[in-house]
């Protein structure tokens, strides 16, 4: 069965899949939509930063965050001058890891949505008085929503997915940055098969059950569009 | 009220160069083939683009000039789109609520209810877009447009994507809006048709450029114009019902140039009616001819002709002032020795009540 620590390991990787989905939502939200509106010649020079974590090795991106944010890193340095513990192997420096490396898997499909919107109920919207801001919450964001739970299944499952950058910058502190694959990878090198087969199955289990709500969700969703 | 337009716009391979000064009353429409800047130009009226240089101003109130440009929401217009474009997420009537929601309560001259009857939509107003047909979905946007009580109404060809079954369903809805709603009406269209029942007042468009401005009586029947010489040229003449037969089931028109006579309507008496005589539905004689079974006789004088091919002419005729088209051969025209200011009879085979 599960110990303490593996449902330690649970509660972390719950608590950094929730808070990077949610700080991703915040951040995605107004670059998605403006990723969809902009005629900015240089756009796609954004859209290859932002869809680097999906080619890039994480074990490259964790060392990256590894040296920027680091007692000698740019951020870690900037961080002790302000008298700040550096972020390296904290929960904080596991979130900004999580928040880059789950990006593109939360802004891609938010863009696509506000695309699929298009300009039209915007333009209508405006010649029934709606000023920029109304017709971005009453017209955007309702008609993107399928977006919305798309972007958030996907950020959420691919944070708790996460391994190489963990490794590099979260370390393994039990209860602090021990997340789920790293308990697991534990498990299996101490040779605690059945702990590895309780953790991977709710780990499974998850995954599947979130994809199946997308799918199933997006379905449903569809046929409200017109 | 009044309207006036500048524009200059140049977009590589398109070119507007309009300068306009239009009524603020009745039904303006903007006629051109496809391609010619009518929806550049609304849209550019409506602020729904912004053209540096452009300048706006409707009745007496500076919409754009200079640095000034003020955005599509306050402007108290309203917009009927080619298609009808309704919000997917919410209802019929939620649809009708959103602009209406947004308008200052002192600002509200047409009330929902009038908006909703207007059109026809009682019955829709629980339902989602993607359940109405074609035709119902048009007749919510436009009830939705009205609902702002809009100071200017712009239709860009909103029948343009609809079979000609629905265009005869929405039509009358479109035509009773200028008798029912003392709004301005700004009309896009391709088709001369559709125009002739609706518009006042006509501009010709024609590759980003303005070929003539002018009541739409005017336009139609001018000789210098296109519109004169396609086949189906006609000319519009307003009358109003001075009368109706009940044994021959009649009913009378009179209008400045005489008494038009068509079969029985419904019209009440002294109600104005819009009637359209084709120009090749038109004959013309010297002598007023009694023993025919042409009803609708009356005096005219020749006011100009324009050869169309070799074999006809296009007559252009006033009647107590009021412009006519003839079509006949130029033959005819030779044999009646036709030249301007002479006094002829014309004939008219058949007319089209357009109300």
């Amino acid at each position: 069965m599960l110990t303490e620590a593996d449902l330690s390991a649970i509660v972390v990787t719950l608590k950094l899949a929730t808070l990077t989905t949610l700080i991703l939502l915040l951040l995605g939200t107004p670059l998605a939509w403006w990723m969809s509106r902009t005629r900015w010649r240089f756009k796609f020079l954004l859209e290859a930063v932002i869809a680097l974590p999906l080619v890039l090795p994480p074990t490259v991106l964790g060392f990256y965050l590894l040296v920027a944010l680091g007692p000698k890193g740019p951020v870690g340095a900037l961080m002790e001058t302000l008298g700040a513990r550096p972020l390296a192997f904290t929960f904080t420096g596991l979130v900004i890891g999580s928040v880059i490396y789950s990006m593109p898997f939360v802004v891609q499909p938010l863009q696509d949505a506000f695309t699929a919107v298009g300009r039209r109920p915007l333009e209508v919207a405006a010649t029934l008085r709606a000023s920029p801001l109304d017709r971005f919450f009453t017209i955007a964001i309702p008609l993107a929503l399928p977006g919305f739970f798309t972007a958030s299944v996907l950020g959420f499952a691919h944070t708790i997915g996460e391994f190489g950058v963990v490794l590099m910058i979260g370390g393994n502190i039990p209860g602090e940055t021990q997340v789920l694959s790293i308990a697991i990878y534990d498990h299996v090198e101490a040779m605690e098969y059945a702990h590895a087969h309780w953790l991977s199955g709710v780990l499974l289990l998850l995954s599947f059950f979130m994809l199946l709500a997308v799918y199933a969700l997006n379905h449903r969703f569809r046929v409200l569009r017109p | 009220m009044k309207i006036e337009a500048r524009f200059r716009i140049n977009r590589g391979d398109f070119r507007l160069d309009v300068d306009l000064n239009l009524p603020g009353q009745g039904v303006t429409a903007i006629l051109g083939p496809s391609g010619s800047g009518k929806t550049t130009l609304l849209r550019a009226i409506a602020g729904l683009e912004h053209y540096p240089g452009g300048k706006l101003k409707v009745g007496g109130l500076c919409w754009q000039e200079g640095k000034n440009f003020v955005p599509p929401h306050q402007r108290p217009l309203a917009y009927v789109f080619q298609e009808a474009s309704l919000f997917a997420h919410l209802n019929v009537h939620r649809n009708l609520e959103y602009g209406l929601k947004r308008v200052p309560k002192a600002d509200h001259k047409v009330s929902l209810a009038q908006a909703i009857s207007l059109l026809g939509i009682e019955h829709l107003l629980e339902r989602k877009p993607e359940t109405l047909s074609g035709g119902e979905r048009q007749r919510v946007a436009i009830a939705r447009a009205l609902a702002v009580s809009p100071q200017l109404l712009m239709m860009d060809e909103p029948l343009a994507s609809l079979d000609i079954k629905l265009k005869q369903e929405i039509l009358p809805y479109i035509e009773m809006l200028h008798q029912k709603l003392d709004i301005p009406v700004i009309y896009v269209s391709h088709s001369p048709d559709e125009v002739a029942r609706l518009a006042d007042y006509l501009v010709l468009l024609e590759a980003g450029r303005v070929v003539a401005t002018g009541p739409i009586h005017e336009i139609l029947t001018r000789l210098d114009l296109p519109l004169a010489s396609d086949s189906e040229a006609a000319a519009i003449v307003e009358a109003f019902v001075s009368g109706h037969d009940e044994t021959y089931h009649l009913t009378h028109l009179d209008f400045a140039g005489g008494q038009i006579t068509v079969t029985r309507n419904t019209l009440p008496l002294g109600s104005p009616a819009r009637l359209r005589l084709g120009a090749r539905d038109v004959s013309l004689t010297l002598e007023h001819q009694s023993r025919t079974s042409i009803l609708n006789i009356f005096r005219a004088t020749v006011d100009g002709i324009t050869e169309q091919g070799n074999a006809q002419v296009i007559v252009r005729l006033l009647a107590g002032g009021v412009p006519i088209l003839s079509r006949i051969t130029r033959k005819s025209a030779d044999e009646l020795g036709l030249k301007m200011g002479k006094p002829v009879f014309a004939q008219v085979k058949s007319v089209a009540l357009l109300t």
